[in-house]
């Protein structure tokens, strides 16, 4: 079958996609198509389900209502926080080669993407649950990347990282969506950030969503509605 | 070959096998549901026995019936599975002791060497090489999914299924350890060991490695120690893993 012309230009469209927790609603009827090449930016409250929505996606937890990646996407996931044993005999080498040895992709760009992420190689060693938050979010960073993705789901991919990297995080994202064409999905808190890289923004909140480009999305008033709150860029969490 | 260099061949391969399979169940942090999975085959051998087959081969088939149903229900409900394995266990082992009884079932219990035949030692070590191979092979997709599901679907990595023929395969190492351990202590040779390496080693060859001759030295050891003192091999080689055990705590 010959994949339609949508399913060329759209590395993702989504219709309708509900998602439930038992009794509880999570989110219904999210509708959106992100073309190849472009970022989403999906912003929202805590417990507005950014992340579950990404889970959804990758087909992680059951959903309602239709996913459809392109054909040929190979995507690279970020995960938020993971819960690591900190005696967890597992170094970061183990993890990247295990990555590297499932995607078959070389030793080659296995370096490649430590060099990427800035991961300074005699860290490599370290216990995983022994790394600060910084280096651990930056091997998962060089994780997702092994294995040439051309779809990158990014959840708060800067948390833990202090401001420089942040910067150089958010300019690798982009080099790699210049140089590559890689599409990118990005749960972030940092407005700034959405309002200067993102092509299209979706908001969650539990009662509404909003979807569209982030200069008509993020105005005053529907940051309003959305965090509940006067809003003023760069919202961070509490603690 | 004689009897015993067979048996203690045999013991070897099941001891590299459990030392092996224990790492991931106990980073998966497995490890009371990994112990409970063992007592899943008392029901199987009392079955054998009443029906006039093969002790193994009826413990060997409720392990693996035992442990789709707890794989089956994990996927279907969501529920933690050491919850899942923590009812079937109870009901399983309830169920053997009904079908089981005297020294029959303290064999079952505590393994008792009995005499091996040469099919039983031919499929042992196929079990024993089939076991290693897995674990060798998957390792790489079963740290990824340790670490975290979602990045290892993403990487291409069909969790659900790995999950499955892990649990067999971890059914598989324990009906191989039977015969010298029993159903109450065969679990123990697989999670002693591998807790053992989890306390010494910093990255996943250490831990395999430490693993495995932890499991070998206990089941060596034991079983010399069982000849000396005249008693059943089991107690004895659980008996040194769990010293081992104690002296990685000084270190």
């Amino acid at each position: 079958m010959k994949p339609t012309d949508s399913e060329v230009t759209n590395a993702l469209e989504v219709e309708n996609l509900s998602v439930h927790f038992g009794a509880l609603e999570v989110f219904r009827g999210l509708s959106f198509t992100v073309p190849r090449g472009s970022s989403l930016a999906v912003i929202g409250p805590n417990g507005s389900g950014k992340t579950v929505l990404f889970k959804a996606l990758i087909g992680s937890i059951p959903s309602k209502g239709r996913i459809r990646w392109a054909p040929g996407v190979r995507l690279g996931y970020v995960p938020q926080k993971l819960d690591i044993e900190r005696d967890l005999p597992v170094s970061g080498r183990d993890l990247l080669r295990a990555k590297a040895a499932v995607s078959k992709s070389s030793n080659e760009a296995l370096m490649t993407a430590l060099e990427q992420v800035e991961f300074d190689e005699l860290t490599l060693s370290v216990p995983i649950g022994a790394m600060s938050g910084g280096q651990f979010q930056r091997l998962l960073l060089a994780f997702a990347l092994i294995g040439e993705p051309n779809v990158l789901l990014l959840d708060e991919p800067a948390a833990g990282i202090d401001e420089p990297g942040q910067e150089k995080l958010n300019t690798m994202i982009q080099r790699l969506q210049e140089e590559k064409g890689v599409t990118v999905l990005l749960i972030s808190h940092d407005l700034s950030v959405v309002y200067r890289y993102a092509t299209a923004v979706l908001c969650l909140s539990r009662t509404h969503t909003w979807y569209g480009a982030p200069q008509t999305v993020l105005n005053p008033e529907m940051l309003q509605q959305l965090y509940g709150a006067p809003t003023h860029f760069h919202i961070h969490d509490g603690p | 070959m004689g009897l015993e260099a067979s048996s203690l061949i045999l013991s070897v391969a099941m001891a590299v096998a459990a030392g092996l399979v224990g790492c991931f169940a106990v980073m998966r942090r497995l490890t009371l549901a990994a112990d409970a999975i063992s007592h899943v085959a008392l029901p199987g051998i009392g079955l054998a026995l009443v029906l006039r087959m093969q002790p193994m081969a009826g413990a060997l088939a409720m392990l693996l019936i035992g442990t789709t149903l707890i794989w089956a229900l994990e996927s279907h409900t969501k529920m933690p599975t050491e919850t899942i394995v923590g009812v079937v266990f109870s009901v399983a082992l309830a169920i053997g002791s009904m079908t089981t009884s005297g020294e029959q079932l303290v064999e079952a219990l505590f393994g008792g060497a009995g005499n091996l035949t040469n099919s039983e030692f031919a499929l042992g070590l196929v079990g024993a090489a089939a076991v290693i191979a897995f674990i060798l092979k998957a390792r790489n997709s079963l740290i990824v999914a340790l670490v975290s599901p979602e990045i290892a679907l993403t990487s291409g990595i069909n969790v659900s299924r790995l999950n499955l023929v892990y649990l067999l395969t971890f059914a598989m190492t324990v009906a191989l350890g039977l015969r010298y351990l029993g159903v109450l202590l065969m679990g123990s040779l697989i999670i002693i060991p591998a807790a053992t390496a989890k306390r010494l080693a910093r990255d996943l060859n250490g831990m395999l490695v430490i693993s495995v001759i932890v499991a070998v030295a206990s089941t060596l050891l034991g079983t010399y120690a069982a000849g000396r003192f005249h008693g059943e091999t089991g107690p004895f080689i659980i008996t040194v893993a769990g010293g081992l055990f104690l002296l990685s705590l000084l270190a």
